[in-house]
Parts: structure tokens; C-alpha cells; sequence
């Protein structure tokens, strides 16, 4: 990869307003940027509007009706409003809080979910090489290599979520999404998820939603500190957290508030 | 991969906005009859209602004939059909709202044992018992035994029958939305078990309850096919319990059954479906407003 | 404390009653039926005879049996896509909307119309529309009866199917939308697999509603005692045989008609305990 491309932010969010009801904006004038490769850590108290920031990255908040959404997001440099949802959802994968594996499929047919929802057929040794390489990356694969064909419930949260990661990543996707992806696991799954990510840092590019502070420190490479839906300060973790500019940040990260 | 992406985009988009086509069909489809049957009987039953409709009884078939011949509306109204079902609706209710209101509190206090369970399950079945069976049973225990004929009393419990496990069900799943926490404070005060029934579990699921009485209620205003047997229907206008009695839905039958008296059918039957349905709303409403459950 | 004890014991009295009824009407049902049974024996659940000229009395449950059983499933049949889809457009696709709200609450009407007010809309509105498609000649028979009570069972089965998909937790959903599905990929896929049960549990209650119905079909059957021929003959079932006769019948008769009220009773039991058992065993 050339340093040109390199340097050209995955993600830019200009002026991006997303309201709910019409005037209260969730998400108030955010202009921001997301470098390849790295893990962006967006912070903030409850109702902050970073959850709505993120889902606004892959364009699931046009789920609920009477959304207002203005502003532009680029991906790649091209607006992800001009191009099919189908295929920004292939290039921006998403993992949610809680681990949520299709309960009706199989360890092997969650992984490979994403190709049967887009009815994308496959021959078997694909489907084969695409579920293993999936598990081997998220660290799962020797733990279920026995089980791929019972249902996905009988393992432990954190198992479930790296198969969440496992199914978001077999696609390929250049970004991943992750809403408070530990938040529902114990301090042990968490800390091999937070592995996990560095890891995958090296092929794709993370937003990572947190209400965790030191978890933003211990793996984030960029910060955004989010509050009452605008974006206060944004820049490299280490800076962010150590010489933060904005009085509110420095509230936030002195435990004034949260 | 690109290639065979963008043609499945195509397809998958197209086939998505069909389904929702057909799932939009559907549910109009499904509400056209509302629309086909009550203007029908809007349309159909609204010159016949008038003071007379509520005050008078049912014609005989020869004054409807005459009536019907030159074109005139039908003298008579449905007077008996009224007050048969006032009766035997009023005799039910006294007998299933305070049993239904201590079976419901009952299973509520005693939840999970085995003997609750045991009733509860049985108050299940007897709710999806046909009312014809309902009538049947009436028939066997109260005209053949007790009143030796058909009479108000055996229609009456037919519909006491049927009204018991809608209050029983309606009465233990309001209580259960009581917040716990109210019935700890009132023990904590040193309420005694007796008065925090009625003192305040009854008071403060007081709408629940009420919205299921009405919905009982309008449930077997409509039913005909167990006071066939029971009550039989009768063209007088009688409070007496021993002996047959007519009601609406009877007397709609009654109409449906003679050529002559068409023109009743409609309006007996737009009245019934207004006040069932006023019923059916009214009890909406109440549960609407609830203010803690 | 006396207060409460009195309390405690009326409240456990009125439990009785519901056994005390619930033991009474299986006894009665079975008592009236024996001797019909005792009379044709268990071949009287198959025979297909109903003949009542006295003399040479003898009576078979059957084609009331298959009346009943006829109408109900066509009935479900029928009701099953109008269901399907309005429980879709009220949980799914128009979710929360105002839209939804009115049309829950015109299904809701539909249910409180009673069954012989639909019985003679079907006869006055329903039979001259069936008869000008040439279809049938007088309009009576199983389809004109099923189509009605069709109609009758649609708010049962939409409400409880409503229900249960809208309580598909929104992440599964989510999940199958950030992976690229559309809409009706996600309902097929993720949606109708987890209700799954659910929806079939409220079908077969609404089957179990179908079975129990008298008035409508009364009215728009045609009250032939026979296994019907074809789907626009008439026929005659289960509930409209004991009201059509029940009020002139006597000894034997009577005794046949309590048997068929018996053998109602007990399908009825049976199909509503299955779908009642399906949703506890989902929820």
C-alpha cells in the first residue's frame, strides 16, 4: 500500500446531523475522520449520540422511521448515501453489545451468514476455507472445530461474541463497527476480545464504541470524546487523554461525569 | 465477485419491494370485509331504528308481512329480545363476577402450587369449550331438572359458564401487573390479608378488572347458539326466570328465519354489533387511561 | 386472623367450583352420550347414517365429523396468508406506526362482531356474490361456510402472531441488516425461524376457535347430513347438527346429539391444549 493511500482517511464524516424527532439532534454537526488500520475509539456518557454516530457509519439507523439525516459520510471517498446499502453493509461490518448469533444456525451457517442472507452461493470447499479462516482469525477456531455444525447457543458469551466478530469479518469488509462489544462480558472475555482487536487492526480498520475509559486507552489508537451529540475533541488516544484541550473531555476523563 | 454482486443487488432489491407489495395486499384484503359488513348493516338497518325499535316487542309474522307488502317499516321493535338479554345477562354477571373475581384472586395468591396449576389449566379448557356445549349442559342441568322447561335460568347459566374463566384470566393477569412493592407496604403497615383484598388489591387494579368484565361482557351479548337451547326465546316481554325468555341475538335469529321480517334482521343486528362494539371500545378506553396498570 | 381465614377458605371454595363444573360437564356430556353409544356402539364415531324416521332409528357421527373438520382446516387455510401478512405489516413493516394502530384495532372489531351477524351477512351479502361467479348454484355449502369462518378466525390468529414476531429481539434483526440482508431476507430468515413456533401455536388456536363455531355456519352450510361431495356442496357439522335438532329431539336422538356434543368437546380440548402447550414450551 502506497504512503498516499496510506494516509487518506477510511471514513469522513462531515457535518453529520442525525435527529430523532425533528430538532433534537442525536448526533449535532460531527465532522471527523477514521484512519486505515487503526482503532478509533469513540467515548462519551450515556446518550452522547456516539451509539447513533456509529450506526449512522454503516446506515442502520434508517431502520427506525423518521430519521433525519444531513450531512455526508465518505467512504473511501465516495458517499455511502450514493451507494446501495447491500454493498456498504459488505465494505462496513458491524458487532453489537450483546453476542448475538442467529439462534436458528449452525456455529459453521452463523459464520457464513452474511453470504446466505445476500444469497451468495458458494461451493462447499469455499464455504469451508471462508468458516475456517474466519474462526482462525478471532481465535476460535480450535475451540469449535469439533462443533461447527450444532447451534451456536451452548457457547459462553465471549465465545459468542468472537463468532459475532468471526461473522462480520468473513465478508471482508475493509471496516469493522463495534457498539460496546464487551460490555456484557466478563473481565477474561474481554480482555481476549481486546486482544483480538489489535490483532485485527493489522487488516481492517476498527470503531470501536466504549463507555469504558481505560479500555479506549488500553487499545485505541484514535479517540473521540462525544457529549450531548457533538463531537468535543477528537485525536491520538495518548494526547487525548493526557493533554486534553476541551474542559468537558477532561471532566469526563477525571470521573466528573459519566 | 463485484460483477455477481450487482446483479444480485438487482434481484434481491426487486424481490423485497414485491414481498412488501403482497404483504400490503394482504392486510387490505383482510380488513375489507370490516368495511363490506358493517356498511351493509349501517346501510341496510338504519330506517328501522327508531323509538318503537327499543320499545316495542317483536312483530308478529302476519303485521310484518302487511308492513313489508306496502313498503312501510315493520311496526314493532325489539323490546323482549332487550329485556330477556338485561335478565339473563344480569343474572350471569351476579353470579360469575364475584366468582370470577375470587377464583382470579385465588390463583393469584397461590401462583405456582400444584392444586393452581391444576385449576388453572381446567379454567384454560372450559374457556375454548364451544358455547353450543355450554348450552347443552344448561339444557341437561336446568330444563330438564330444575325448571322443568326452558326458561331465563338455564340461559343464564349457560353465559355464566362462559363468562367464568374470561373474568377468572382477566382478574388473576391484572393483579399480577400490581408492583409488588404496594402490596409489601400495605403488609408492612400491618394490614391483615382480608382487608388488603379489598382495600387495596381490588381498588388499585380496580380498571383491569373492570376492563375484563366489559370484555366478558360484550362476549356473550352476541352469543345465540346456547340460549337456542336454553331459553328458547319467547315474544313477551317476562322477568320470570322459570320460563322462556327471548334475547337479541335470538330474536335476529327468529327474523333471519321468517322471509317477512328481513328488514328487522338488519337493524337487530346493527344494533347488537354498535352496542358490542361500543362495549369493546369503552373497555379500550378504560384500559387505556389506567393509571398504574 | 379469623378474618383471614374466612377469606382464605372462600377463595379456595370458589377454585371448587371451576372443578366442580368442569368434572360436571365431562360427566353429563359422557352420561347423556352413553346411550347412544351403548346403542351403535363405537362404529357410531364412522357411521355415516342419519336416519331419524322412528322405527328404524339410527344415527352416525360422521359426517359431522368431516363437516367440522372440512370447514375448519379450509377456514385455516384461507385465514393463513390473510394472518400472515397483516400480523407481518403490524409487527414488521409498519411497526409503532399509526397506521398499525388502526389496523389493530379494525382487526380487533372483526372479533367482536357476533357469529350471527356474520352468519347472515354471509347469506345476504356473501351468497349472491359466490352464486354470480357460477361457481355454485345456491350458495350454501363448505367453501361459503369456510370463507366466513375464515373471516371469524383471521383477529385470533393475527394478534397472537403479531405478538410474537414483534418480540424477535431488534439485535438479531439488526445483526442480519448490517450483514446486507434486505427486509424480506431478514423476515425469512431471521424473523419467521424464531417465531416459528409462536405462529404456529396461533394458528392452531385459531383452528381450535374454527371448530366451535356455530351460528355463521349454521347459517351458510346447508344442513345436508352427509359427508360433503365437493367444496361448494353443502354439509353439516358437529355444532350447527345439535342446534339445527337439539330443541325436538329426544331419547336416542338426544343421546346421538350429547355423543357428537362429547366427541366436540373433546377434539376441541385437544387441539386447543396443543397450541397452548406449543406457546409455553416457546415462551
Amino acid at each position: 500500500m502506497s504512503d498516499t493511500q496510506n494516509s487518506e482517511p477510511v471514513i469522513k464524516i462531515e457535518n453529520l446531523f442525525i435527529a430523532y424527532e425533528p430538532g433534537r439532534y442525536a448526533v449535532n454537526d460531527v465532522s471527523a475522520s477514521v484512519k486505515r488500520n487503526s482503532i478509533t475509539a469513540i467515548m462519551g456518557p450515556s446518550g452522547c449520540g456516539k451509539s447513533t454516530l456509529l450506526r449512522g457509519l454503516n446506515r442502520l439507523h434508517e431502520l427506525y422511521p423518521d430519521i433525519e439525516t444531513k450531512g455526508e459520510i465518505l467512504l473511501n471517498g465516495q458517499s455511502i448515501f450514493s451507494m446501495s446499502v447491500i454493498e456498504l453493509r459488505r465494505k462496513v461490518g458491524m458487532v453489537f453489545q450483546r453476542p448475538n448469533p442467529f439462534p436458528n444456525m449452525t456455529i459453521y451457517e452463523n459464520v457464513l451468514a452474511g453470504f446466505s442472507l445476500n444469497d451468495i452461493r458458494l461451493r462447499k470447499s469455499q464455504r469451508d476455507e471462508i468458516v475456517e479462516n474466519a474462526l482462525k482469525n478471532v481465535t476460535l477456531w480450535d475451540e469449535v472445530k469439533e462443533f461447527l455444525y450444532r447451534k451456536g447457543t451452548f457457547l459462553s458469551g465471549g465465545q459468542q461474541q468472537r463468532l459475532c466478530v468471526a461473522r462480520a469479518i468473513a465478508f471482508n469488509p475493509e471496516v469493522l463497527l463495534l457498539d460496546e462489544p464487551t460490555s456484557a462480558l466478563d473481565p477474561v472475555a474481554t480482555s481476549k476480545i481486546e486482544d483480538l482487536l489489535v490483532e485485527l487492526k493489522k487488516q481492517y480498520t476498527l470503531v470501536l464504541v466504549t463507555h469504558n475509559m481505560s479500555q479506549a486507552a488500553r487499545i485505541s489508537d484514535e479517540s473521540m470524546f462525544m457529549y450531548l451529540g457533538e463531537l468535543v475533541e477528537a485525536g491520538r488516544t495518548e494526547t487525548l487523554f493526557t493533554n486534553p484541550k476541551d474542559a468537558r473531555t477532561e471532566a469526563y476523563l477525571t470521573g466528573k461525569f459519566g | 465477485m463485484k460483477m455477481e454482486l450487482k446483479d444480485n443487488i438487482k434481484r434481491r432489491n426487486r424481490s423485497n419491494g414485491l414481498f412488501r407489495y403482497l404483504v400490503i395486499a394482504g392486510a387490505v384484503v383482510t380488513i375489507i370485509p370490516i368495511f363490506l359488513i358493517v356498511g351493509n348493516l349501517a346501510v341496510k338497518g338504519y330506517r328501522q331504528i327508531n323509538i318503537a325499535f327499543f320499545t316495542q316487542p317483536a312483530p308478529d309474522t302476519f303485521q310484518a308481512m302487511t308492513a313489508a307488502v306496502s313498503g312501510e317499516v315493520i311496526p314493532g321493535g325489539i323490546a323482549n329480545g332487550l329485556t330477556g338479554s338485561l335478565l339473563m345477562v344480569l343474572l350471569a354477571s351476579l353470579a360469575a363476577i364475584p366468582l370470577g373475581l375470587m377464583t382470579g384472586i385465588y390463583l393469584y395468591e397461590n401462583g405456582t402450587k400444584r392444586y393452581a396449576r391444576f385449576i388453572r389449566s381446567l379454567t384454560e379448557i372450559l374457556q375454548g369449550v364451544p358455547s353450543i356445549i355450554l348450552g347443552i349442559i344448561a339444557y341437561l342441568w336446568v330444563v330438564k331438572n330444575i325448571t322443568k322447561g326452558y326458561s331465563a335460568l338455564a340461559g343464564s347459566l349457560a353465559l355464566t359458564i362462559m363468562m367464568l374463566p374470561l373474568i377468572i384470566r382477566s382478574t388473576e393477569e391484572t393483579m399480577k401487573m400490581i408492583p409488588v412493592t404496594i402490596r409489601e407496604a400495605a403488609f408492612a403497615l400491618g394490614t391483615p390479608y382480608y382487608k388488603m383484598i379489598y382495600k387495596i388489591l381490588i381498588p388499585v387494579s380496580f380498571s383491569g378488572l373492570a376492563t375484563g368484565v366489559l370484555l366478558a361482557l360484550s362476549r356473550i351479548l352476541g352469543e345465540t347458539a346456547p340460549l337456542m337451547l336454553t331459553a328458547l326465546g319467547s315474544p313477551a316481554i317476562s322477568f320470570d326466570i322459570t320460563k322462556p325468555v327471548s334475547a337479541v341475538p335470538l330474536l335476529i335469529w327468529d327474523f333471519y328465519n321468517d322471509p317477512n321480517m328481513v328488514n328487522l334482521v338488519w337493524s337487530a343486528s346493527l344494533f347488537l354489533m354498535v352496542f358490542v362494539l361500543s362495549m369493546n371500545l369503552l373497555s379500550r378506553r378504560i384500559a387505556s387511561k389506567r393509571k398504574y396498570i | 386472623m379469623n378474618g383471614d381465614r374466612v377469606i382464605k377458605a372462600l377463595l379456595f371454595i370458589s377454585s371448587l367450583i371451576i372443578l366442580l363444573l368442569s368434572a360436571g360437564i365431562v360427566l353429563s356430556l359422557t352420561g347423556g352420550a352413553i346411550p347412544a353409544f351403548r346403542e351403535y356402539g363405537p362404529g357410531f364415531i364412522t357411521s355415516t347414517v342419519w336416519n331419524p324416521t322412528s322405527g328404524s332409528e339410527e344415527y352416525g357421527a360422521m359426517p359431522f365429523i368431516a363437516g367440522t373438520v372440512i370447514t375448519s382446516i379450509l377456514a385455516l387455510i384461507i385465514c393463513i396468508p390473510m394472518a400472515f401478512s397483516t400480523s407481518l405489516f403490524i409487527a414488521e413493516y409498519y411497526r409503532g406506526t399509526r397506521t398499525a394502530n388502526i389496523l389493530r384495532s379494525l382487526i380487533d372489531l372483526l372479533a367482536g362482531i357476533p357469529s350471527i351477524v356474520y352468519g347472515f351477512w354471509g347469506f345476504y351479502a356473501l351468497r349472491p356474490l359466490l352464486i354470480s361467479t357460477g361457481l355454485t348454484d345456491q350458495g350454501f355449502g363448505v367453501f361459503t361456510a369456510s370463507l366466513v369462518l375464515a373471516i371469524m378466525i383471521v383477529p385470533y390468529a393475527t394478534s397472537l402472531s403479531a405478538e410474537i414476531i414483534s418480540m424477535v429481539p431488534a439485535e438479531l434483526k439488526e445483526a442480519a441488516f448490517s450483514l446486507g440482508a434486505t427486509r424480506r431476507e431478514v423476515i425469512f430468515n431471521v424473523v419467521i425461524p424464531s417465531a416459528r413456533s409462536g405462529i404456529v401455536a396461533s394458528f392452531i388456536l385459531a383452528l381450535g376457535r374454527a371448530l366451535g363455531e356455530t351460528m355463521a355456519v349454521t347459517m351458510l352450510i346447508g344442513n345436508a347430513n352427509l359427508i360433503p361431495k365437493g367444496l361448494f356442496a353443502p354439509g353439516n357439522t358437529m355444532a350447527s347438527v345439535i342446534a339445527n335438532q337439539f330443541g325436538e329431539a329426544d331419547g336416542l336422538k338426544m343421546s346421538a346429539l350429547i355423543a357428537i356434543g362429547l366427541l366436540l368437546f373433546v377434539i376441541t380440548a385437544i387441539v386447543n391444549a396443543a397450541g397452548k402447550m406449543i406457546i409455553k414450551r416457546f415462551a
